[in-house]
């Protein structure tokens, strides 16, 4: 029987499923079609760029373009004794073409990287070679310096042959590969970046732990003040959200600078000796105290549209099955309230994580953050790759951090007040 | 709030308690903004109030570093703030048109693969802004486009769609698609009904994530940052610059221009989201 049923038509003939299908698809498309200018313009001019950071960060093709016959001559080298006359006269080949190119600086720079030294025989070299007889090309480099004829000198330049490398990774956790190719750390008192990471995530978590702290008793009041209140309460959370961030961080400028309002309040009331002002400014506590109040908007508002669909009677009903207003509470209220908080709390941590503008301007040398370093290489000592590296690995922290809010929270639930 | 009368005195005195610390976090919200205001009409060069001021001395106050800000000579802040209309008002109009197009994309039941097109889209305002300037920047050297007004425009847009993506998805998330059918069924044609029909029921949240985009263009410091050349100054970097090398009251004029305008914009916002609702039918 199952075989004779017939398959349900159009009025035109085509089977229904196949007229569904057909028209299912149709609806995709126009609805992708609305989304792709938007989808293909940041995939272009964002998703791509982040992507290029990526090959910025790893690329080392400069010194591998530079001497490439070089490179091609060490292949067969052990790298235990000096490479032979070979390596030498492939080296002395692409110098020239670097010096005829000028170029041999940006060689120095790079290898100088690598192993310090090497800019002042560079330069030795490029005057010697002009005099250079043809042949025995090894005795003649040898004797501009004594560290031609030094293998490690040799061996530092071997390591630069591979076009990718994960050195500015290294490099971003204070660590290096030593002569003998093994990652080691970096002296005790160069280690800047470790400290800086550490601090990084330190602030960030205080400043999400204050603005938590902050906030949860002036959303709980929000939401439980009635309508014409709140709504006057609303604005001192949203003015300052809706200000700039300049305009803010200024005023936390002039508050906490010596000569201050803070200071003279401090001074009014006796707490420190007039020409004892502590230093508030250009530390950690600039960074905190003002990130802090920068951040606060972004904790109150998650919690706030939280805590307003928490009925009012789920307390009157702990408080009715003989709970205390305190047992109540921490039964029934802030339980219902955790959404809330992961939200507010992920988006502060992911904000102040990434923090640049107030730190570089109240926090002086002690506050400053990660994101300072990466412009600082970004726009003084123009090492992009450096910077590339630190991006992505500041990167790579903040979709850990946001996988786990999405796991949480869920995408859908990011919440503009 | 007033408590019932049976209320047993230390939950009364835990109840002050609580609305202190209440006072105290608003205080401490509010009041940084409020110091600029009288600080930017100091007739003296400080940054701290004098004892004229104190005592509110009529001669104490002073409008000279409002006419510094407006007159004063070599002043960055007038080619600023035409820079930075100019680059907000482009990229609104560019995030507010292909963030809402997106939106009924997003919004149609039949998008595919439609949490991660969400999350790309929406990407630029969860990566941190120095990773997004340093992206941007890379992608705007090779387009020939660092240091230019086009690509300040294209960067704001980057980070001000998301807003706009989001709003009006929320908006759409209320709408009743049997109003498009109706007027489909009735001949008119899809443009037509989203002119007519769609477009002024989602307007509040079209504007709302428009304001959002404006806000973020012209207050956004650090893409420009690595963008500006001097030619595209906007006030943000101004106020940068100025915060860096030397606290002068004349910021604070700026800035207190700059908080008028915020609270403007913030009344405006406000208005538009309770009409939203109303629209929507959410009624509280």
């Amino acid at each position: 029987m199952s075989s004779e049923i017939k398959q349900i038509l159009t009025t035109d003939g085509i089977p229904l499923e196949v007229s569904l299908k057909k028209a299912e698809r149709k609806n995709k498309i126009k609805a992708f079609l609305l989304v792709a200018p938007l989808l293909l313009f940041l995939i272009i001019t964002y998703v791509f760029p982040i992507g290029d950071m990526l090959f910025r960060s790893i690329d080392d093709k400069m010194v591998t373009q530079m001497l490439p016959k070089t490179f091609k001559a060490m292949e067969n080298w052990d790298g235990q004794e000096l490479p032979d006359e070979e390596v030498f006269a492939a080296f002395h080949e692409d110098f020239i073409k670097l010096v005829e190119d000028k170029r041999e600086g940006k060689l120095s720079t790079q290898l100088n990287y690598t192993k310090n030294g090497f800019k002042s025989i560079i330069k030795k070299l490029r005057r010697a070679s002009k005099k250079f007889e043809e042949g025995n090309y090894k005795e003649q480099i040898m004797a501009v310096h004594k560290r031609w004829a030094d293998v490690e000198y040799w061996r530092a330049i071997q390591r630069r042959a591979p076009e990718f490398t994960g050195q500015k990774y290294l490099k971003g956790m204070d660590m290096y590969v030593n002569e003998e190719g093994k990652i080691v750390s970096v002296e005790e008192d160069r280690r800047i970046h470790r400290v800086l990471w550490l601090r990084t995530l330190e602030i960030a978590f205080f400043v999400t732990v204050f603005c938590f702290l902050m906030a949860y008793p002036i959303a709980h009041l929000l939401a439980t003040l009635p309508m014409k209140y709140s709504n006057l309460l609303m604005i001192c959370v949203l003015l300052p959200f809706w200000t700039s961030l300049l305009v803010r961080t200024a005023s936390w400028m002039i508050l906490l600078q010596q000569q201050g309002i803070v200071n003279d309040f401090f001074v009014g009331i006796g707490l420190v000796a007039d020409d004892n002002r502590p230093e508030m400014m250009y530390n950690k506590t600039g960074s905190y105290v003002a990130m802090t109040q920068i951040l606060l908007p972004f904790m109150v508002l998650p919690l706030y549209s939280v805590m307003k669909t928490i009925s009012p009677s789920l307390m009157r009903a702990g408080k009715s099955l003989g709970g205390t207003p305190f047992v109540a509470f921490w039964k029934v209220y802030f339980p219902l309230t955790i959404p809330g908080i992961g939200a507010g709390c992920l988006l502060v941590f992911i904000l102040a994580i990434g923090y640049y503008i107030t730190p570089a301007l109240v926090g002086g040398a002690s506050g400053t953050l990660i994101s300072n370093q990466i412009a600082f290489h970004m726009k003084s000592t123009l090492d992009w790759s450096f910077a590339s590296a630190m991006g992505l690995m500041l990167l790579s922290g903040v979709l850990v951090i946001y996988w786990l809010y999405n796991k949480i929270v869920g995408i859908d639930n990011i919440k503009l007040g | 709030m007033a408590l019932p009368k049976y209320t047993e005195p230390h939950y009364r005195i835990w109840h002050y308690i609580y609305l202190t610390i209440c006072g105290a976090v608003f205080f401490f919200l509010i009041a940084p903004l409020f110091v600029i205001f009288p600080l930017s009409f100091n007739a003296e060069e400080f940054l701290s109030f004098s004892d004229g001021m104190k005592s509110l001395d009529p001669d104490a106050f002073s409008l000279r570093w409002y006419k510094d800000m407006i007159y004063g000579t070599k002043n960055p802040w007038g080619l600023a703030a035409k820079n930075s209309f100019i680059i907000a008002i482009f990229a609104t109009i560019g995030s507010v048109i292909l963030g809402t197009v997106a939106a009924l994309g997003l919004s149609s039941r039949h998008m595919p693969y439609k949490g991660l097109i969400m999350a790309v889209l929406i990407s630029p305002m969860i990566v941190p802004l120095i990773i997004s300037g340093v992206a941007i920047f890379f992608f705007m050297a090779k387009a020939g486009l660092a240091a230019t007004h086009t690509g300040i425009v294209l960067a704001h847009i980057i980070l001000g769609t998301p807003f706009v993506v989001i709003t009006v998805t929320a908006t759409l998330s209320g709408f009743d698609h049997s109003v498009t059918r109706a007027a489909a069924s009735l001949g008119s044609d899809p443009v037509n009904t989203f002119m007519k029909i769609t477009l002024p029921l989602i307007l509040p949240g079209v504007i709302s994530g428009g304001l959002f985009a404006f806000v973020t263009s012209f207050d956004e410091v650090v893409v420009v940052l690595f963008l500006a050349g001097l030619e595209n100054t906007t006030i943000p970097i101004q106020m940068w610059t100025g915060l860096r090398e030397q606290l002068s009251p004349t910021i604070l004029a700026v800035a207190t221009c700059l908080i008028i305008l915020s609270t403007l914009i913030l009344v405006t916002a406000e208005l538009l989201r309770r009409r939203s609702e109303r629209l929507r039918g959410i009624n509280r």
